[in-house]
């Protein structure tokens, strides 16, 4: 499926993609055996994101997130744990650029995922930061050294 | 109603615009409202013909600079029916005015287990100032509750007996809650304090640009509101003291414009108003307000107080119908200010907005400057339409129209 973007157009930025991981998330909810976990809020607008992680070695093994945002924040999470699992903290760094390049100027990653439906962001400045919340909370966990969390 | 309010949208050049493709309809005026042109043309002709240093100056343009500064200060005394002109304040605006009776009356006044009185339903603005200045003295800061799951219920006036003790010393409340529409009491909440012996700090911020706020009739002891709010500049704002307390009061800010007499070792301070405006003043905002007040007393503030909490009562009822809305603040039919706050619990209120929008409806989302209300109603956020003199009927049309397209697109399957 090729997707058509006209970033000035509203229902681009609310595309398919979106709307389906904000009414269906991936990985929602708490993650028990997560041995690292982060929080991100956004007090502007009272989004808030916990993001957990259950690493396998050097790679993230599972994920898992809770909190309340817009739409953007929540499908961004929610495609993000789709996106993480699998890989080390260096990639998840490389994926996460590769993300805000789309979301800050539209560009779309070089090889089509998922991400491409973020690119309808960069239309609408002041959501930039929905779209990011639940990246940096999960790069903030990626750095923390293995701890388990209390149940 | 004495006025016709069906096109008063001319007055307001900003107005004249197009967003999404539709004109716009302009619903944030909670958060500040449009300017009409005289007060832009006053601002120009400010600081095209007159513009000067005040008080002191002897020129022709300092003593016309001076003449409109008092002269806003005297047409403002008038505006809220103070007994003197010298109880009026000039500020940057409701957060400063809150500010300075904070540092200059609580340092002055408050002392550890004296307790400070708020309401659950304070801006920021009014409350976090309490916060820092109960901190700072061991003073003890309560809240007056707020009633109902949807805020509905307004002040706990049963709690409120409870809670005015003679430990009270300071009572600050708001007039009209920026993010539930609930007017309050204020003569009754002020009449209630002074029985104990407390001061009252009435913020204004949400009333003063609708209705007649007459501070002699309320019987508060400090008001404090901003210009920009009532179809003013930005940067300029008031607060109302009583005299006898103004002048019992140390500077909070201290330079120059605020002293009599400076010698190295020490100064003497002017009385107020000079002594709580220290260094040069907002001239030209001033001014600006004049006409805002001007424009305000022209159209009549019991009509543009009918006009717009009617509009809100309308916005309440056909805003009820929509599938999965919650509505803050009064029940429908009760009374309510110009605004009204709502959530869905599927469609987040940034979403609401930006869609809205797309349509040329400019709403706020968001907490509203009230997170402690937020999380005690179990909301992140809220989407919130206020309105003004120059919003009509088909303004609601055009938000009702636009949420109902936003609901459909978000709950499509």
């Amino acid at each position: 499926m090729k997707l058509i973007l006209h970033m000035s157009d509203l229902t681009d930025l609310y595309q398919a993609v979106i709307l389906d991981h904000n009414k269906r998330p991936r990985n929602r909810g708490k993650l028990p055996t997560a041995t690292r976990v982060a929080s991100g809020d956004n007090p502007t607008c009272g989004d808030n994101c916990t993001v957990y992680i259950c690493m396998e070695g050097e790679r993230i093994g599972k994920m898992g997130f809770e909190g309340s945002g817009c739409a953007i924040s929540q499908a961004s999470t929610s495609l993000m744990t789709t996106q993480l699992v699998g890989k080390t903290l260096e990639e998840a760094e490389g994926i996460f650029e590769e993300f805000k390049e789309t979301v800050t100027t539209g560009k779309e990653p070089d090889e089509f995922s998922e991400v491409a439906a973020f690119a309808g962001v960069h239309a609408f400045p002041a959501r930039i930061k929905c779209a990011t919340l639940g990246w940096h909370a999960a790069l903030e966990a990626l750095k923390q050294p293995d701890q388990p969390v209390e149940s | 109603m004495t006025h016709d309010f069906s096109n008063l949208r001319v007055d307001f050049p900003v107005l004249d615009q197009h967003v999404g493709g539709r004109p716009l309809v302009y619903l944030d005026n909670a958060a500040t409202t449009q300017k009409p042109r005289s007060v832009i043309d006053a601002l120009a002709r400010y600081y095209e013909r007159d513009n000067s240093n005040v008080h002191r100056g002897l020129h022709a343009l300092s003593m016309r600079a001076t003449d409109g500064y008092e002269a806003a200060r005297v047409r403002m005394a008038k505006f809220i029916n103070a007994a003197d002109s010298a109880e009026v304040i000039f500020t940057r605006g409701t957060t400063e005015s809150v500010n300075l009776v904070a540092e200059s009356w609580g340092m002055a006044n408050l002392k550890p287990g004296d307790v400070v009185l708020c309401t659950e339903m304070e801006h920021h603005s009014n409350l976090v100032p309490w916060q820092v200045i109960t901190q700072r003295t061991g003073a003890i800061l309560k809240f007056v509750p707020v009633l109902g799951d949807d805020a509905e219920g307004g002040l706990d006036m049963d709690a409120l007996e409870l809670l005015l003790t003679p430990e009270v010393k300071l009572f600050a409340f708001t007039h009209i809650s920026n993010t539930l529409g609930t007017l309050n009491p204020v003569k009754e909440l002020c009449a209630k304090a002074r029985a104990v012996g407390a001061i009252t700090v009435v913020d204004a911020a949400q009333s003063i640009g609708h209705e007649i706020v007459d501070v002699q009739d309320m019987d508060c002891d400090f008001l404090a509101f901003s210009g920009h709010k009532m179809a003013g500049p930005t940067g300029i704002g008031v607060l109302y003291g009583r005299r006898a307390l103004l002048d019992a009061m140390p500077p909070w800010q201290s330079g120059g414009g605020m002293i009599s007499i400076v010698e190295y070792t020490g100064s003497k301070w002017k009385p107020s108003p000079e002594r709580f405006e220290a260094g040069t003043p907002n001239v030209a905002d001033a001014i600006g307000l004049h006409a805002a007040m001007d424009y305000l007393d022209a159209v009549g503030r019991p009509a543009i107080a009918a006009h717009d909490y009617d509009l809100a009562q309308i916005a309440r009822e056909a805003l009820g119908k929509l599938p999965g809305i919650r509505i803050l603040g009064p029940r429908a039919g009760e009374p309510r200010s110009g605004l009204v706050s709502f959530a869905f619990a599927d469609v987040h209120a940034h979403d609401v907005v930006t869609f809205a929008d797309q349509d040329g409806v400019a709403l706020r989302g968001g907490h509203h400057c009230n997170q402690p209300l937020m999380k005690k109603l179990g909301l992140p956020s809220t989407t919130r339409a206020s309105f003004y003199l120059y919003n009509t009927a088909a303004d609601v049309d055009a938000l009702v129209i636009s949420l109902s397209k936003i609901l459909r697109f978000f709950r499509a399957d």
